[in-house]
């Protein structure tokens, strides 16, 4: 096994991460550096994290053989790690548990939170209830528009939904919008950032809390299968299911990581949110990364069926993941996971978010040229309930 | 001697304050860019803080963010704004000009690309928002050898390590934003600004500054008493948003001039 112990002491993945904020911003992110570096290592910390998950969250979650979805691949074997059945119905919870439990020790009283499909925004407004603190949720009002659904759960669990009337009204512009709450009320408030992205040390942060993920599948696949799969696939947005999946397993060589990116109307047509696939290294959120640009330097706007994809930046560790070759990146597009989609919920009972979709979707297309002996397993990062009205939509039904 | 020094000194010398107005170029359109740098010369500035439009401005209230997005649509970019500076230092030699925005494009441009460009048009200073000391160092060394300056922020919350860090990097002034906050926030706090400036200059041994909530002749004129140079962005931004086109450069000169002349009563 290979050490692999980054960031650095700056954040830095390489020539990737760093803090890339306003001098406005660096004191509050020192003092939030500073206070995760000593609860990490903290086992008290740790004991109630763990705690919160197994009772509050329901971890750890099972792993499990698809075996219909295997037979129709006619291949490897395709395993699900089921983060569908994560209480709020996604990976997003074992983040926000994580966060929460920060800002609590650091005597905060408000969250703030970016969200783009809503689901990290309901995980932000669900652990701020759990604690009694205040939410507030940042949301590009195109988005509000189409998930309308998920907006109401934020609002049910006693959060406001503020819309971001900015730039393209997507879930960056909400990302800017949280930025600037931040910078103005930082004193007494957290920001819960919803991937392993924004300035150091968020991306660590959000890693460590995930791979909890990883962690149990380390233990599990041995006991299931008696050894460690061929391969681990996710999708990836802003990369915080994928990263959480992967960490415990870059040590791990003999285990492909397969990042799965939006490849949305298809690469060719420049509609996609496929970062690492296509895009080119700058500077956006906070981080040095793979960006969705212009030539001169402007963000451009995604596009992906499931908006929880639809991010023109990825995290930092993955730009570095990919550029050392230890994960390999791919796309798929909005009609190749909405097929996987279709085939998880006919023939195995299970109906998985159009995020997650992407992933089964390159399983299967990975699994037909390996034989049955291989085994891939796909995190399935969340349920799909949220996705009926755009499933419904593609199919000329109006719920 | 770089211009920004230069202009500090000869301001020093008659015991006045500098004046920075800072809007975004292309604003309302490229065709008013120049013509806006010098009526903003005309009407007493002594540098000009140019804004370079992003689409993601992250440090700034909507005022700034509303100009950073007309501009886009115009088209403007990294290279024009260059080519702004370009044509304006055709008739003055003497205003410095500091370019002010986020990383973004100038990582797109390239760090050579860049720093040649901007010593090729006349560009004085460059204040990357989102490049703190930490991570600035690669550009600011090739900015120092085209003798062009970089300019750094300061904030409430800096403590000592920060300022010492600035200093080592930062020439022609540093930067002091005098509330929490974005770009355009209401209400400066003067005792908090009149505290803050000694502290800095025990430090820092530039020109020190002070912007963001600066809205009025009256409030200029208090900071002046402070520090040595006043920096006004979203109450200029504001004007230019305001005003109908054919009485925009007229607006903007009464409004630099009130302001001016505040200062230096
Ligand atoms: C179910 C699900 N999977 C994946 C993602 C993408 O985020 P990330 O790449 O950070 O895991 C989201 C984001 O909303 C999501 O809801």
């Amino acid at each position: 096994m290979q050490m692999y112990d980054l960031p650095d002491s700056k954040g830095h993945f390489g020539p990737y991460g760093g803090v890339f904020v306003a001098e406005t911003l660096i004191h509050a992110l020192d003092e939030l550096r500073t206070q995760y570096e000593s609860l990490r290592n903290d086992p008290a910390f740790v004991a109630e994290f763990e705690h919160e998950l197994k009772h509050y969250v329901g971890r750890p979650s099972p792993v499990y053989h698809a075996k219909r979805l295997s037979q129709k691949a006619g291949g490897a074997q395709i395993w699900l790690k089921r983060e569908d059945l994560n209480h709020t119905g996604a990976h997003k919870i074992n983040n926000t548990m994580g966060q929460a439990l920060v800002a609590r020790h650091m005597g905060k009283k408000r969250i703030i939170a970016e969200t783009g499909a809503g689901q990290h925004g309901v995980a932000s407004a669900t652990v701020a209830a759990r604690f009694g603190m205040e939410c507030v949720v940042y949301m590009g009002s195109e988005d509000i528009h189409r998930q309308a659904q998920n907006v109401y759960r934020m609002k049910l669990l006693g959060a406001s939904v503020v819309p971001v009337e900015s730039g393209s009204r997507t879930l960056k512009d909400a990302l800017n919008e949280a930025m600037r709450d931040w910078v103005t009320n930082v004193e007494g408030t957290f920001y819960i950032i919803g991937t392993v992205a924004g300035p150091h040390p968020y991306p660590m942060m959000v890693r460590d809390f995930n791979s909890v993920v990883g962690r149990e599948l380390l233990t599990q696949m041995p006991d299931v299968l008696g050894r460690q799969p061929d391969a681990i696939l996710a999708c990836v947005g802003g990369g915080s299911n994928a990263m959480g999946a992967f960490y415990p397993y870059i040590p791990h060589a003999d285990v492909r990581l397969i990042g799965v990116e939006a490849g949305g109307l298809g690469l060719a047509t420049g509609k996609h949110a496929a970062t690492l696939c296509a895009g080119t290294p700058g500077v956006l959120h906070g981080n040095r990364t793979y960006l969705m640009q212009d030539a001169n330097g402007q963000i451009i706007e995604t596009h992906s069926i499931s908006a929880g994809l639809d991010y023109p930046g990825v995290g930092p560790e993955h730009a570095w993941l990919k550029d050392t070759g230890r994960a390999e990146y791919v796309s798929v597009t909005d009609d190749e996971a909405l097929e996987a989609f279709h085939m998880m919920c006919r023939l195995e009972g299970i109906i998985p978010a159009l995020e997650s979709s992407h992933a089964v979707a390159h399983a299967m297309k990975m699994a037909r040229d390996m034989s049955s002996d291989k085994v891939l397993l796909v995190n399935l990062s969340g349920r799909g309930d949220k996705d009926m009205a755009t499933v419904a939509e593609r199919s000329g039904l109006s719920l | 001697m770089s211009r920004i020094s230069a202009t500090f000194e000869k301001l020093q010398a008659a015991g006045r304050k500098a004046l920075i107005p800072f809007v975004t170029a292309g604003d309302p359109d490229n065709a008013s860019a120049v013509p806006i740098m010098h009526t903003l010369v005309a009407a007493g500035a002594n540098i000009i803080e140019l804004g370079v439009p992003f689409s993601d401005p992250m440090a700034d209230g909507p005022t700034i963010q509303r100009s950073s997005e007309r501009a886009l649509k115009n088209g403007t970019s990294l290279r024009d704004v260059l080519g702004f500076v370009t044509e304006f230092r055709t008739r003055d030699s003497e205003t410095p000009v500091v370019l002010m925005g986020y990383a973004n494009p100038i990582e797109a441009m390239g760090y050579d690309a860049f720093a040649d460009a901007a010593a090729a048009a006349g560009v004085d200073g460059v204040l990357v928002v989102d490049y703190p000391p930490e991570e600035s160092e690669p550009l600011t060394m090739k900015l120092r050898h085209r003798g062009i300056d970089s300019i750094f922020l300061l904030s409430p919350t800096s403590m000592e390590a920060r300022m010492d860090g600035a200093a080592r990097l930062a020439s022609g002034y540093v930067y002091y934003v005098s509330l929490k906050g974005v770009t355009g926030a209401a209400n400066i706090d003067l005792t908090e600004v009149a505290e803050r400036i000694p502290q800095i200059r025990s430090r820092v041994n530039l020109p020190i500054g002070v912007g963001f909530g600066i809205r009025d002749g009256a409030t200029a004129r208090a900071i002046a008493g402070v520090s040595d140079a006043v920096v006004i962005g979203s109450r200029l931004v504001q004007e230019i948003e305001s005003s109908p086109p054919e009485a925009l450069l007229e607006n903007l000169h009464r409004l630099v001039s009130e302001i001016r002349q505040a200062m230096d009563a």
